[in-house]
Protein backbone atom coordinates (compact mmCIF):
# COMPACT_ATOMS: atom_id res chain seq x y z
CA UNK A 1 0.00 0.00 0.00
CA UNK A 2 2.76 2.43 0.93
CA UNK A 3 4.51 3.79 -2.08
CA UNK A 4 7.97 5.20 -1.77
CA UNK A 5 8.22 8.47 -3.58
CA UNK A 6 11.30 10.42 -4.49
CA UNK A 7 12.45 13.27 -2.32
CA UNK A 8 13.98 13.96 1.06
CA UNK A 9 12.29 11.09 2.85
CA UNK A 10 9.19 11.09 4.97
CA UNK A 11 8.38 13.51 7.75
CA UNK A 12 5.31 11.67 8.99
CA UNK A 13 4.68 7.98 8.66
CA UNK A 14 1.35 6.48 9.71
CA UNK A 15 1.50 2.77 10.19
CA UNK A 16 -1.62 0.57 10.33
CA UNK A 17 -3.58 3.17 12.28
CA UNK A 18 -6.92 2.23 13.80
CA UNK A 19 -8.96 4.73 15.73
CA UNK A 20 -12.39 4.39 17.27
CA UNK A 21 -14.58 6.92 18.97
CA UNK A 22 -17.74 5.92 20.87
CA UNK A 23 -17.68 2.40 19.38
CA UNK A 24 -17.58 3.96 15.94
CA UNK A 25 -14.62 3.13 13.77
CA UNK A 26 -13.14 6.34 12.35
CA UNK A 27 -10.00 4.82 10.83
CA UNK A 28 -9.61 1.17 10.00
CA UNK A 29 -6.01 0.11 9.52
CA UNK A 30 -4.77 2.93 7.33
CA UNK A 31 -1.16 3.59 6.38
CA UNK A 32 0.18 6.65 4.66
CA UNK A 33 3.27 8.82 4.50
CA UNK A 34 3.81 12.55 4.30
CA UNK A 35 7.02 13.31 2.40
CA UNK A 36 9.20 16.26 3.38
CA UNK A 37 8.93 19.51 1.49
CA UNK A 38 5.75 18.61 -0.35
CA UNK A 39 2.09 19.48 -0.10
CA UNK A 40 0.08 16.41 0.73
CA UNK A 41 -3.69 16.66 0.68
CA UNK A 42 -6.04 14.46 2.62
CA UNK A 43 -9.48 14.64 1.13
CA UNK A 44 -12.80 13.00 1.65
CA UNK A 45 -16.44 13.68 2.35
CA UNK A 46 -17.43 15.48 5.58
CA UNK A 47 -17.40 13.30 8.65
CA UNK A 48 -14.69 10.91 7.51
CA UNK A 49 -12.39 12.04 10.30
CA UNK A 50 -9.97 14.19 8.37
CA UNK A 51 -9.65 16.64 11.26
CA UNK A 52 -9.30 13.69 13.64
CA UNK A 53 -6.28 12.59 11.63
CA UNK A 54 -4.60 15.97 12.21
CA UNK A 55 -5.34 15.69 15.92
CA UNK A 56 -3.74 12.26 15.94
CA UNK A 57 -0.64 13.65 14.21
CA UNK A 58 -0.53 16.46 16.76
CA UNK A 59 -0.76 13.92 19.57
CA UNK A 60 -4.00 15.31 20.99
CA UNK A 61 -5.62 11.90 20.52
CA UNK A 62 -4.16 8.43 20.92
CA UNK A 63 -4.78 5.67 18.36
CA UNK A 64 -6.41 2.40 19.38
CA UNK A 65 -3.91 0.44 17.33
CA UNK A 66 -1.01 1.21 15.05
CA UNK A 67 1.54 3.99 15.33
CA UNK A 68 2.36 7.45 14.03
CA UNK A 69 5.95 8.49 13.51
CA UNK A 70 7.48 11.94 13.23
CA UNK A 71 10.92 11.43 11.72
CA UNK A 72 11.02 7.95 13.28
CA UNK A 73 9.93 9.23 16.72
CA UNK A 74 6.76 7.49 17.79
CA UNK A 75 4.16 10.22 18.45
CA UNK A 76 1.66 8.06 20.33
CA UNK A 77 4.32 6.85 22.78
CA UNK A 78 5.42 10.33 23.86
CA UNK A 79 4.98 11.88 27.29
CA UNK A 80 3.09 15.15 27.62
CA UNK A 81 6.35 17.09 27.91
CA UNK A 82 7.78 15.56 24.75
CA UNK A 83 4.53 16.27 22.94
CA UNK A 84 4.61 19.93 23.90
CA UNK A 85 8.15 20.13 22.56
CA UNK A 86 7.20 18.28 19.37
CA UNK A 87 4.34 20.68 18.74
CA UNK A 88 6.78 23.60 18.63
CA UNK A 89 7.89 22.09 15.32
CA UNK A 90 4.32 21.95 14.02
CA UNK A 91 1.98 24.72 13.02
CA UNK A 92 -1.70 24.21 12.64
CA UNK A 93 -4.31 26.37 10.97
CA UNK A 94 -7.68 25.68 12.51
CA UNK A 95 -10.93 25.56 10.64
CA UNK A 96 -12.30 28.70 12.31
CA UNK A 97 -8.89 30.37 12.71
CA UNK A 98 -9.01 30.10 16.54
CA UNK A 99 -7.39 33.51 17.08
CA UNK A 100 -7.22 34.64 20.70
CA UNK A 101 -10.12 37.06 20.83
CA UNK A 102 -8.70 39.15 23.68
CA UNK A 103 -5.42 39.88 21.89
CA UNK A 104 -4.67 42.12 18.91
CA UNK A 105 -3.45 40.72 15.61
CA UNK A 106 0.09 41.67 16.58
CA UNK A 107 -0.09 39.93 19.97
CA UNK A 108 -1.68 36.86 18.41
CA UNK A 109 1.27 36.40 16.09
CA UNK A 110 3.74 37.23 18.85
CA UNK A 111 2.12 34.76 21.27
CA UNK A 112 4.09 31.61 20.33
CA UNK A 113 7.36 33.54 20.21
CA UNK A 114 6.80 35.05 23.64
CA UNK A 115 5.89 31.65 25.06
CA UNK A 116 8.72 29.64 23.59
CA UNK A 117 11.65 31.97 23.13
CA UNK A 118 13.62 34.40 25.27
CA UNK A 119 13.94 36.90 22.44
CA UNK A 120 13.92 40.60 23.33
CA UNK A 121 10.72 42.46 22.45
CA UNK A 122 12.40 44.54 19.71
CA UNK A 123 13.43 41.34 17.94
CA UNK A 124 9.96 39.85 18.30
CA UNK A 125 8.53 42.99 16.75
CA UNK A 126 10.67 42.58 13.63
CA UNK A 127 9.71 38.92 13.34
CA UNK A 128 6.00 39.62 13.75
CA UNK A 129 6.12 42.33 11.10
CA UNK A 130 7.90 39.95 8.74
CA UNK A 131 5.29 37.24 9.26
CA UNK A 132 2.44 39.70 8.82
CA UNK A 133 4.08 41.13 5.70
CA UNK A 134 4.22 37.62 4.23
CA UNK A 135 0.43 37.30 4.52
CA UNK A 136 -0.13 40.91 3.48
CA UNK A 137 -1.59 42.17 6.76
CA UNK A 138 1.20 44.28 8.21
CA UNK A 139 -1.17 47.25 8.17
CA UNK A 140 -3.78 45.41 10.21
CA UNK A 141 -1.57 44.69 13.19
CA UNK A 142 -3.47 46.82 15.68
CA UNK A 143 -6.91 45.43 14.87
CA UNK A 144 -8.75 43.01 17.12
CA UNK A 145 -9.81 39.61 15.71
CA UNK A 146 -13.48 40.68 15.81
CA UNK A 147 -12.69 43.45 13.31
CA UNK A 148 -11.27 41.07 10.70
CA UNK A 149 -13.10 39.42 7.83
CA UNK A 150 -13.06 35.63 7.59
CA UNK A 151 -10.30 35.57 4.99
CA UNK A 152 -8.16 38.04 6.94
CA UNK A 153 -8.45 36.16 10.20
CA UNK A 154 -7.41 32.98 8.43
CA UNK A 155 -4.35 34.77 7.09
CA UNK A 156 -3.51 36.04 10.59
CA UNK A 157 -3.88 32.49 11.88
CA UNK A 158 -1.53 31.39 9.12
CA UNK A 159 1.02 34.00 10.19
CA UNK A 160 0.67 32.78 13.77
CA UNK A 161 1.03 29.13 12.74
CA UNK A 162 4.36 29.88 11.06
CA UNK A 163 5.60 32.19 13.79
CA UNK A 164 8.17 29.69 15.00
CA UNK A 165 9.15 28.57 11.48
CA UNK A 166 7.72 25.06 11.88
CA UNK A 167 8.85 22.09 9.82
CA UNK A 168 5.29 20.95 9.33
CA UNK A 169 2.17 22.99 8.87
CA UNK A 170 -1.29 21.47 8.92
CA UNK A 171 -4.24 23.20 7.32
CA UNK A 172 -7.67 22.14 8.53
CA UNK A 173 -10.21 23.05 5.84
CA UNK A 174 -8.42 26.27 4.83
CA UNK A 175 -10.84 27.08 1.99
CA UNK A 176 -14.18 26.50 3.68
CA UNK A 177 -16.44 29.52 3.76
CA UNK A 178 -14.10 31.82 1.81
CA UNK A 179 -15.10 34.11 -1.01
CA UNK A 180 -13.37 33.52 -4.36
CA UNK A 181 -10.83 36.29 -3.84
CA UNK A 182 -9.61 35.20 -0.42
CA UNK A 183 -9.73 31.61 -1.64
CA UNK A 184 -7.31 32.57 -4.40
CA UNK A 185 -5.11 34.43 -1.92
CA UNK A 186 -4.97 31.42 0.40
CA UNK A 187 -4.20 28.97 -2.40
CA UNK A 188 -1.34 31.17 -3.55
CA UNK A 189 -0.05 31.72 0.00
CA UNK A 190 -0.03 28.02 0.91
CA UNK A 191 1.85 27.12 -2.25
CA UNK A 192 4.24 30.02 -1.93
CA UNK A 193 5.04 29.45 1.74
CA UNK A 194 5.61 25.77 1.19
CA UNK A 195 8.05 26.36 -1.64
CA UNK A 196 9.81 29.41 -0.25
CA UNK A 197 10.34 28.17 3.31
CA UNK A 198 10.85 24.51 2.53
CA UNK A 199 8.06 23.46 4.87
CA UNK A 200 6.03 20.32 4.66
CA UNK A 201 2.29 20.91 4.35
CA UNK A 202 -0.74 18.78 4.99
CA UNK A 203 -4.04 20.10 3.68
CA UNK A 204 -7.24 18.58 4.89
CA UNK A 205 -10.03 19.71 2.63
CA UNK A 206 -12.99 18.78 0.51
CA UNK A 207 -12.63 21.63 -1.95
CA UNK A 208 -11.45 19.58 -4.91
CA UNK A 209 -10.30 22.11 -7.56
CA UNK A 210 -8.44 24.41 -5.14
CA UNK A 211 -6.67 21.58 -3.38
CA UNK A 212 -5.88 19.71 -6.57
CA UNK A 213 -4.29 22.84 -8.04
CA UNK A 214 -1.53 22.97 -5.40
CA UNK A 215 -1.20 19.47 -3.91
CA UNK A 216 1.68 17.24 -4.89
CA UNK A 217 -0.06 14.10 -3.72
CA UNK A 218 -3.61 13.36 -2.61
CA UNK A 219 -5.09 10.70 -0.38
CA UNK A 220 -8.85 10.19 -0.48
CA UNK A 221 -10.46 8.82 2.66
CA UNK A 222 -13.92 7.32 2.89
CA UNK A 223 -15.49 5.15 5.55
CA UNK A 224 -12.26 4.80 7.49
CA UNK A 225 -10.21 3.57 4.54
CA UNK A 226 -7.97 5.12 1.93
CA UNK A 227 -10.00 4.64 -1.23
CA UNK A 228 -7.70 6.41 -3.61
CA UNK A 229 -4.31 8.06 -3.80
CA UNK A 230 -2.08 9.63 -6.37
CA UNK A 231 -1.10 12.91 -7.94
CA UNK A 232 -4.01 15.20 -8.83
CA UNK A 233 -3.69 14.16 -12.48
CA UNK A 234 -3.80 10.46 -11.68
CA UNK A 235 -6.88 10.90 -9.51
CA UNK A 236 -8.68 12.96 -12.12
CA UNK A 237 -8.30 10.06 -14.54
CA UNK A 238 -9.02 7.38 -11.96
CA UNK A 239 -12.02 5.17 -12.64
CA UNK A 240 -12.52 3.86 -9.09
CA UNK A 241 -16.18 4.61 -8.20
CA UNK A 242 -15.36 6.28 -4.83
CA UNK A 243 -12.73 8.54 -6.37
CA UNK A 244 -14.86 9.25 -9.41
CA UNK A 245 -17.83 10.34 -7.34
CA UNK A 246 -15.74 12.50 -4.99
CA UNK A 247 -13.49 14.20 -7.54
CA UNK A 248 -16.38 15.09 -9.82
CA UNK A 249 -18.97 15.81 -7.17
CA UNK A 250 -21.62 13.39 -8.41
CA UNK A 251 -24.79 13.42 -6.29
CA UNK A 252 -25.38 9.67 -6.35
CA UNK A 253 -22.94 6.80 -6.47
CA UNK A 254 -21.09 4.71 -3.93
CA UNK A 255 -22.07 7.29 -1.34
CA UNK A 256 -25.84 7.10 -1.80
CA UNK A 257 -28.07 10.15 -2.07
CA UNK A 258 -30.58 8.57 0.34
CA UNK A 259 -30.02 8.04 4.01
CA UNK A 260 -30.76 4.34 4.77
CA UNK A 261 -34.57 3.95 5.00
CA UNK A 262 -37.21 1.25 4.59
CA UNK A 263 -38.72 0.74 1.18
CA UNK A 264 -40.31 3.97 -0.09
CA UNK A 265 -43.53 2.35 -1.34
CA UNK A 266 -44.10 0.45 1.91
CA UNK A 267 -43.46 3.60 3.97
CA UNK A 268 -46.16 5.47 2.04
CA UNK A 269 -48.61 2.56 2.09
CA UNK A 270 -48.15 2.20 5.84
CA UNK A 271 -49.40 5.75 6.42
CA UNK A 272 -52.38 5.08 4.11
CA UNK A 273 -53.32 2.04 6.15
CA UNK A 274 -53.11 4.04 9.37
CA UNK A 275 -55.48 6.61 7.94
CA UNK A 276 -57.96 3.94 6.91
CA UNK A 277 -57.78 2.33 10.31
CA UNK A 278 -58.63 5.57 12.05
CA UNK B 1 -39.26 0.59 39.91
CA UNK B 2 -36.24 -1.28 38.60
CA UNK B 3 -35.58 1.36 35.98
CA UNK B 4 -35.75 4.06 38.64
CA UNK B 5 -33.11 2.24 40.68
CA UNK B 6 -31.02 1.76 37.55
CA UNK B 7 -31.29 5.46 36.76
CA UNK B 8 -30.27 6.38 40.29
CA UNK B 9 -27.30 4.04 40.07
CA UNK B 10 -26.23 5.35 36.70
CA UNK B 11 -26.45 8.98 37.73
CA UNK B 12 -24.55 8.39 40.96
CA UNK B 13 -21.77 6.59 39.07
CA UNK B 14 -21.71 9.51 36.66
CA UNK B 15 -21.54 11.96 39.55
CA UNK B 16 -18.59 10.12 41.08
CA UNK B 17 -16.88 10.10 37.70
CA UNK B 18 -17.39 13.83 37.26
CA UNK B 19 -16.08 14.62 40.72
CA UNK B 20 -13.06 12.48 39.91
CA UNK B 21 -12.44 14.31 36.64
CA UNK B 22 -12.82 17.67 38.39
CA UNK B 23 -10.34 16.56 41.07
CA UNK B 24 -7.77 15.38 38.53
CA UNK B 25 -8.27 18.62 36.63
CA UNK B 26 -7.59 20.61 39.82
CA UNK B 27 -4.47 18.60 40.63
CA UNK B 28 -3.14 19.03 37.08
CA UNK B 29 -3.75 22.77 37.32
CA UNK B 30 -2.15 23.28 40.70
CA UNK B 31 0.70 20.78 40.86
CA UNK B 32 3.34 22.25 38.62
CA UNK B 33 6.52 24.23 38.78
CA UNK B 34 5.67 27.90 39.38
CA UNK B 35 6.91 30.33 36.75
CA UNK B 36 6.71 33.66 38.58
CA UNK B 37 8.18 35.89 35.86
CA UNK B 38 5.70 34.83 33.18
CA UNK B 39 2.86 33.98 35.56
CA UNK B 40 2.72 37.18 37.62
CA UNK B 41 1.43 39.51 34.86
CA UNK B 42 -1.23 36.94 33.94
CA UNK B 43 -2.33 36.66 37.55
CA UNK B 44 -2.49 40.42 38.02
CA UNK B 45 -4.59 40.81 34.89
CA UNK B 46 -7.04 38.17 36.12
CA UNK B 47 -7.13 39.66 39.62
CA UNK B 48 -8.18 42.88 37.95
CA UNK B 49 -10.89 41.36 35.77
CA UNK B 50 -12.22 38.99 38.44
CA UNK B 51 -11.73 40.96 41.63
CA UNK B 52 -11.98 44.61 40.68
CA UNK B 53 -14.92 44.12 38.33
CA UNK B 54 -16.83 42.37 41.14
CA UNK B 55 -16.37 45.34 43.44
CA UNK B 56 -19.45 47.38 42.44
CA UNK B 57 -21.94 44.59 43.08
CA UNK B 58 -20.23 43.70 46.36
CA UNK B 59 -20.23 47.33 47.54
CA UNK B 60 -23.87 47.99 46.68
CA UNK B 61 -25.09 44.69 48.11
CA UNK B 62 -23.10 45.08 51.31
CA UNK B 63 -24.31 48.59 52.14
CA UNK B 64 -27.93 47.50 51.74
CA UNK B 65 -27.46 44.33 53.74
CA UNK B 66 -25.85 46.34 56.54
CA UNK B 67 -28.75 48.79 56.50
CA UNK B 68 -31.38 46.05 56.52
CA UNK B 69 -29.74 44.21 59.39
CA UNK B 70 -29.52 47.54 61.23
CA UNK B 71 -33.24 48.24 60.78
CA UNK B 72 -34.42 44.74 61.66
CA UNK B 73 -32.06 44.52 64.60
CA UNK B 74 -33.13 47.88 65.98
CA UNK B 75 -36.80 46.83 65.88
CA UNK B 76 -36.17 43.64 67.80
CA UNK B 77 -33.64 45.08 70.22
CA UNK B 78 -35.94 47.99 71.11
CA UNK B 79 -38.43 45.47 72.56
CA UNK B 80 -35.78 44.56 75.12
CA UNK B 81 -34.54 48.16 75.48
CA UNK B 82 -31.14 46.97 74.32
CA UNK B 83 -30.72 49.10 71.21
CA UNK B 84 -27.11 49.98 72.21
CA UNK B 85 -26.26 46.38 71.34
CA UNK B 86 -27.02 47.06 67.67
CA UNK B 87 -23.31 47.40 66.77
CA UNK B 88 -22.61 43.96 68.15
CA UNK B 89 -25.57 42.42 66.34
CA UNK B 90 -24.66 43.90 62.96
CA UNK B 91 -20.97 43.07 63.24
CA UNK B 92 -21.43 39.50 64.42
CA UNK B 93 -24.09 38.52 61.91
CA UNK B 94 -22.16 40.07 59.05
CA UNK B 95 -18.70 38.84 59.94
CA UNK B 96 -19.73 35.31 60.87
CA UNK B 97 -22.37 34.46 58.31
CA UNK B 98 -23.76 37.08 55.96
CA UNK B 99 -20.42 38.43 54.76
CA UNK B 100 -18.79 35.21 53.58
CA UNK B 101 -21.99 33.59 52.28
CA UNK B 102 -23.57 36.52 50.46
CA UNK B 103 -20.25 37.64 49.01
CA UNK B 104 -19.63 34.10 47.74
CA UNK B 105 -23.11 33.89 46.20
CA UNK B 106 -22.68 37.24 44.47
CA UNK B 107 -19.18 36.25 43.39
CA UNK B 108 -20.53 33.03 41.86
CA UNK B 109 -23.12 35.02 39.95
CA UNK B 110 -20.81 37.78 38.79
CA UNK B 111 -17.33 36.29 38.41
CA UNK B 112 -18.02 32.54 38.34
CA UNK B 113 -20.47 32.68 35.47
CA UNK B 114 -18.19 35.04 33.55
CA UNK B 115 -15.25 32.67 34.03
CA UNK B 116 -17.25 29.69 32.79
CA UNK B 117 -18.56 31.56 29.78
CA UNK B 118 -15.12 32.91 28.88
CA UNK B 119 -13.33 29.57 29.14
CA UNK B 120 -16.23 27.77 27.46
CA UNK B 121 -16.11 30.20 24.56
CA UNK B 122 -12.35 29.73 24.24
CA UNK B 123 -12.96 26.00 24.04
CA UNK B 124 -15.79 26.30 21.54
CA UNK B 125 -13.77 28.51 19.21
CA UNK B 126 -10.82 26.09 19.45
CA UNK B 127 -8.59 28.67 21.15
CA UNK B 128 -7.64 26.14 23.81
CA UNK B 129 -6.93 23.49 21.17
CA UNK B 130 -4.79 25.88 19.15
CA UNK B 131 -2.87 26.80 22.29
CA UNK B 132 -2.21 23.11 22.88
CA UNK B 133 -1.06 22.71 19.29
CA UNK B 134 1.36 25.59 19.81
CA UNK B 135 2.92 23.65 22.64
CA UNK B 136 1.46 25.86 25.38
CA UNK B 137 -0.45 24.08 28.12
CA UNK B 138 -3.84 25.82 28.50
CA UNK B 139 -4.11 24.58 32.09
CA UNK B 140 -1.08 26.69 32.89
CA UNK B 141 -1.76 29.64 30.61
CA UNK B 142 -5.54 30.00 30.96
CA UNK B 143 -6.87 28.02 33.92
CA UNK B 144 -4.27 28.45 36.65
CA UNK B 145 -4.16 32.30 36.71
CA UNK B 146 -7.95 32.47 36.77
CA UNK B 147 -8.17 29.91 39.52
CA UNK B 148 -5.66 31.65 41.78
CA UNK B 149 -7.18 35.04 41.05
CA UNK B 150 -10.57 33.74 42.25
CA UNK B 151 -9.11 32.18 45.39
CA UNK B 152 -7.31 35.42 46.25
CA UNK B 153 -10.09 37.86 45.35
CA UNK B 154 -13.02 36.38 47.24
CA UNK B 155 -11.51 36.72 50.76
CA UNK B 156 -10.53 40.31 49.96
CA UNK B 157 -13.99 41.06 48.62
CA UNK B 158 -15.50 39.46 51.73
CA UNK B 159 -13.47 41.73 54.00
CA UNK B 160 -14.60 44.76 52.05
CA UNK B 161 -18.17 43.45 52.20
CA UNK B 162 -18.04 43.12 56.01
CA UNK B 163 -16.51 46.56 56.54
CA UNK B 164 -19.05 48.29 54.28
CA UNK B 165 -21.96 46.39 55.84
CA UNK B 166 -20.91 47.57 59.31
CA UNK B 167 -20.83 51.12 57.97
CA UNK B 168 -24.34 50.53 56.57
CA UNK B 169 -25.51 49.44 60.02
CA UNK B 170 -23.87 52.51 61.51
CA UNK B 171 -25.64 54.80 59.07
CA UNK B 172 -29.03 53.37 60.04
CA UNK B 173 -28.41 52.91 63.75
CA UNK B 174 -26.53 56.08 64.61
CA UNK B 175 -27.37 58.63 61.95
CA UNK B 176 -30.99 57.73 61.44
CA UNK B 177 -32.31 56.02 64.59
CA UNK B 178 -30.16 57.96 67.00
CA UNK B 179 -28.18 55.38 68.94
CA UNK B 180 -25.12 56.77 70.69
CA UNK B 181 -21.99 56.43 68.49
CA UNK B 182 -19.79 55.47 71.40
CA UNK B 183 -22.15 52.72 72.54
CA UNK B 184 -22.44 51.39 69.01
CA UNK B 185 -18.69 51.04 68.52
CA UNK B 186 -17.66 50.05 72.05
CA UNK B 187 -20.25 47.27 72.28
CA UNK B 188 -19.02 45.98 68.94
CA UNK B 189 -15.42 46.14 70.06
CA UNK B 190 -16.16 44.33 73.29
CA UNK B 191 -18.01 41.42 71.75
CA UNK B 192 -16.33 40.65 68.41
CA UNK B 193 -13.42 38.32 68.90
CA UNK B 194 -10.67 38.32 66.31
CA UNK B 195 -9.98 34.61 66.39
CA UNK B 196 -13.49 33.29 66.89
CA UNK B 197 -15.37 35.65 64.60
CA UNK B 198 -13.17 37.51 62.15
CA UNK B 199 -10.69 34.74 61.44
CA UNK B 200 -13.42 32.13 61.08
CA UNK B 201 -15.21 34.36 58.61
CA UNK B 202 -12.04 34.73 56.57
CA UNK B 203 -11.44 30.97 56.63
CA UNK B 204 -14.95 30.47 55.32
CA UNK B 205 -14.38 32.94 52.51
CA UNK B 206 -11.13 31.24 51.49
CA UNK B 207 -12.93 27.88 51.31
CA UNK B 208 -15.80 29.42 49.36
CA UNK B 209 -13.40 31.14 46.96
CA UNK B 210 -11.71 27.81 46.33
CA UNK B 211 -14.99 25.98 45.70
CA UNK B 212 -16.66 28.61 43.54
CA UNK B 213 -13.64 29.17 41.30
CA UNK B 214 -12.97 25.47 41.02
CA UNK B 215 -16.52 24.80 39.86
CA UNK B 216 -16.42 27.77 37.49
CA UNK B 217 -13.17 26.90 35.72
CA UNK B 218 -13.97 23.19 35.58
CA UNK B 219 -17.41 23.79 34.10
CA UNK B 220 -15.83 26.11 31.53
CA UNK B 221 -13.13 23.62 30.64
CA UNK B 222 -15.58 20.70 30.39
CA UNK B 223 -18.12 22.66 28.35
CA UNK B 224 -19.72 20.86 25.48
CA UNK B 225 -18.38 22.96 22.58
CA UNK B 226 -21.63 24.44 21.29
CA UNK B 227 -23.57 27.63 22.05
CA UNK B 228 -26.16 25.65 24.00
CA UNK B 229 -23.34 23.90 25.86
CA UNK B 230 -21.93 27.23 27.07
CA UNK B 231 -25.29 28.40 28.37
CA UNK B 232 -25.84 25.09 30.18
CA UNK B 233 -22.38 25.22 31.71
CA UNK B 234 -22.91 28.80 32.92
CA UNK B 235 -26.18 27.84 34.54
CA UNK B 236 -24.57 24.82 36.17
CA UNK B 237 -21.78 26.98 37.56
CA UNK B 238 -24.18 29.31 39.33
CA UNK B 239 -26.44 26.50 40.62
CA UNK B 240 -23.68 24.16 41.77
CA UNK B 241 -21.55 26.81 43.36
CA UNK B 242 -24.49 28.40 45.20
CA UNK B 243 -25.55 25.03 46.59
CA UNK B 244 -21.97 24.10 47.44
CA UNK B 245 -21.45 27.40 49.26
CA UNK B 246 -24.60 27.03 51.34
CA UNK B 247 -23.91 23.38 52.16
CA UNK B 248 -20.28 24.03 52.97
CA UNK B 249 -21.29 26.98 55.15
CA UNK B 250 -23.30 24.67 57.36
CA UNK B 251 -20.42 22.18 57.63
CA UNK B 252 -17.89 24.90 58.47
CA UNK B 253 -20.19 26.57 61.00
CA UNK B 254 -20.77 23.22 62.67
CA UNK B 255 -17.02 22.62 62.91
CA UNK B 256 -16.32 26.13 64.18
CA UNK B 257 -19.14 26.12 66.73
CA UNK B 258 -17.98 22.73 67.91
CA UNK B 259 -15.23 24.44 69.88
CA UNK B 260 -12.53 24.69 67.26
Amino acid sequence: MIQQREGLGDLIRIDHLTFQRNQQCIFDDISLTIPKGQITAIMGPSGTGKTTLLQLIGGRLKPNAGHLYYENQCIDGMSNKQLLRLREKMGMLFQNSALFTNLTVYDNVAFPMREHTQLPESFIKDLVLMKLEAVGLRGARNLMPSQLSGGMSRRVALARAMALDPELIMYDEPFTGQDPISMGVLVKLIKHLNDALGMTSIIVSHDVPETASIADYIYILAQGKIVGQGTPQQLADCQDPHVLQFMHGLPDGVVPFHYPAPDYRQDLLASCKEREAS
Amino acid sequence: MMTAIQKLGRSSIQLCGNVGYAGLFLIKTLVRKPRPIKGAPLLIQELYSIGVFSLPIILVASIFIGMVVGLQGYNILSKFSATEQLGQLVALSVVRELGPVVAALLFAGRAGSALTAEIGLMKTTEQLASMEMMGVDPLWRVIAPRFWAGVISLPLLTMIFCAVAVIGGHVIGVEWLGIDTGAFWSNMQASVDFHLDVLNGIIKSVVFGFIVTWIAVYQGYATEPTAAGISRATTRTVVYSSLAVLGMDFVLTAIMMGGW
